[in-house]
């Protein structure tokens, strides 16, 4: 087989292995199916239940697009702000990084507070939680630029916005994609959580309501669209990124 | 002005000679100025590594620097391109105005950016300075690439290139800056062999008409490339030129200057030497 076909087969081959071992405990355990339904039976309530799962999916997606859009942007601006204009950097950093050190979810009963049940304080959660590690990862990466470069870009007259937008942000790319890489995987994260606290709707409001009812082949049902989601959103970014800083590769 | 070991009608008469041959040259050589360079002094943690140091540079010409590792020739040069940090002291021309605006810089790290092409790196300079890039200045940077050897690399991105032509991108970006001064920091010390011997001879002929700084570390390339050739050596550092630079016209083919290289060699060990007991004192 050749090694393309293979590499698009693996993950297929991975996902069959861990069905499989899951059915398997299932029978060895003969737990009851309010405790741990079978692959089966959670594929049978993702068909049943499906236009109430979407439903309630397409909230909590909307949610985590709306919070990595808003939170790349802010981290994006905060990062050239404290990079590019000192007192920023003197005012702002210190409070930057001990923000950092607050659970963010414990924000989150007093966000559904102010910004009531609907969409809006889970943008915001998912927002925080990506606003940092976008940040600190850009502004890493603008605050280390290769020191030649600059030497060279002095001698040439380089202006100094000029040298900011032509040299220090391409060379922070890379920095920024990986931040951006790791807000990914933690966004859906802020989303869900921030609907477990108080919502009307999304995939985190159906599992505590199944959790509730015993419906835990609905929860399943809920966690494997959320992670498909999860997944998908991750390698489409990192394919994105990888796009957008080709030359990354080529230096390795 | 500074005393050459050279007559002078050699100098004169060789440069005279290769204006027409070299394109490149014209527009830097008529206006290449001498450099002089007084007071120089860096210290570094209490120790003076050079102090009340002058060094002068005939316009128009090669001035390779010699000197044990961490005498301060890097230092020096970067006095000089107007980036010292450590460093001080006064810098001009010959006529005593300021350098800045008419220097271009060489390292020997080819510093190209990895996200831009070859002729997109050789576009940097306009870019950073808010130039309009036209038409024309596209079809210089391609031409200075088919000058050095690489027409056909002008869009590929630095890192599908070896380290030989990333260097030789770098060199052709430093004459798209097209500047009467060019300050060079060991440009060839990270290639090999054959490809360094190459790049002298190409450096030298683009370069000719142009006041040179060349630090290097390479005895061979400081006897084929340079008008004069100065050592860099003591503490605090003094320079001196009692090597004398071979004759001819750099560049010069490495068996004509074979019989220099020992006496060169041996003033850079015994400078190595002299700092050694000066370290240990």
């Amino acid at each position: 087989m050749p090694e393309a076909v293979r590499r698009v087969l693996r993950p297929f081959a991975i996902l069959a292995g861990l069905l499989a071992i899951w059915q398997a405990v299932q029978w060895a355990s003969q737990a009851p199916a309010y405790i741990l339904p079978g692959p089966l039976a959670v594929g049978e309530a993702l068909l049943s239940r499906w236009p109430q799962l979407a439903n309630h999916a397409w909230v909590t997606f909307t949610e985590i697009l709306l919070g990595l859009g808003l939170g790349l942007l802010l981290g994006t601006v905060s990062a050239l702000a404290i990079a590019s204009f000192r007192p920023i950097r003197r005012w702002l950093l210190p409070v930057l990084v001990v923000s950092q050190a607050i659970p963010v979810f414990a924000l989150a009963p007093i966000l559904v507070v102010w910004l009531g049940y609907g969409m809006a304080s889970k943008v915001v959660m998912a927002t925080l939680i990506i606003y940092f590690p976008v940040t600190s990862a850009f502004f890493d990466g603008l605050r280390r630029t290769e020191p030649g470069w600059l030497d060279l870009a002095r001698t040439m007259g380089g202006k100094r916005a000029r040298i900011l937008w032509h040299l220090r942000v391409p060379a922070a790319l890379p920095a920024l994609g990986s931040g951006l890489r790791v807000a990914t995987a933690v966004a859906p994260i802020g989303a869900v959580v921030g609907e477990w606290v108080g919502s009307s709707a999304g995939l985190g409001y159906l599992m505590l309501h199944a959790n509730a009812r015993m419906q835990v082949d609905l929860m399943f049902a809920a966690l494997f669209v959320l992670a498909v989601f999860a997944v998908g959103l991750y390698f489409t970014v990192d394919r994105l990124v990888s796009r957008a800083v080709p030359w990354q590769a080529e230096e390795r | 002005m500074t005393q050459s070991d050279q007559p002078a009608g050699a100098h004169g008469g060789a440069r005279v000679y290769r204006f027409p041959k070299s394109r490149t040259a014209a527009a830097g050589a008529s206006e290449a100025p001498g450099i002089c360079v007084r007071g120089a002094h860096l210290a570094f943690d209490g120790v003076q590594l050079f102090d009340r140091l002058d060094l002068d540079l005939r316009g128009g010409e090669i001035t390779c620097l010699l000197g044990p590792s961490g005498v301060g020739k890097t230092s020096l040069l970067r006095l000089i391109a107007g980036l010292a940090e450590a460093a001080g002291g006064r810098v001009g021309d010959d006529q005593g105005q300021p350098l800045q605006g008419r220097i271009a810089y060489m390292a020997q790290q080819d510093l190209l950016l990895p996200w831009l092409s070859a002729r997109a790196n050789l576009l940097l300079g306009p870019r950073l300075r808010g130039e309009t890039v036209s038409g024309a200045m596209r079809a210089r940077a391609d031409d200075l690439l088919q000058r050095v050897g690489l027409a056909e690399a002008a869009d590929a991105r630095p890192g599908a290139l070896s380290g030989g032509m990333r260097q030789r991108v770098a060199l052709a970006r430093t004459l798209m800056e097209d500047r009467p001064v060019v300050l060079m920091d060991e440009p060839f010390a990270g290639l090999d062999a054959i490809t360094r011997y190459e790049l002298q001879a190409l450096a030298a002929d683009l370069l000719s008409g142009r006041t040179v700084l060349l630090v290097t570390h390479d005895p061979l390339e400081a006897l084929r490339l340079g008008h004069s050739i100065r050592v860099l050596a003591g503490r605090p550092a003094r320079l001196d030129d009692s090597v004398a630079a071979p004759p001819g016209a750099p560049p010069r083919p490495a068996d004509q200057v074979a019989d220099r290289q020992g006496a060169l060699l041996d003033r850079l060990a015994a400078a190595k030497r002299a700092q050694r007991e000066a370290g240990d004192a």
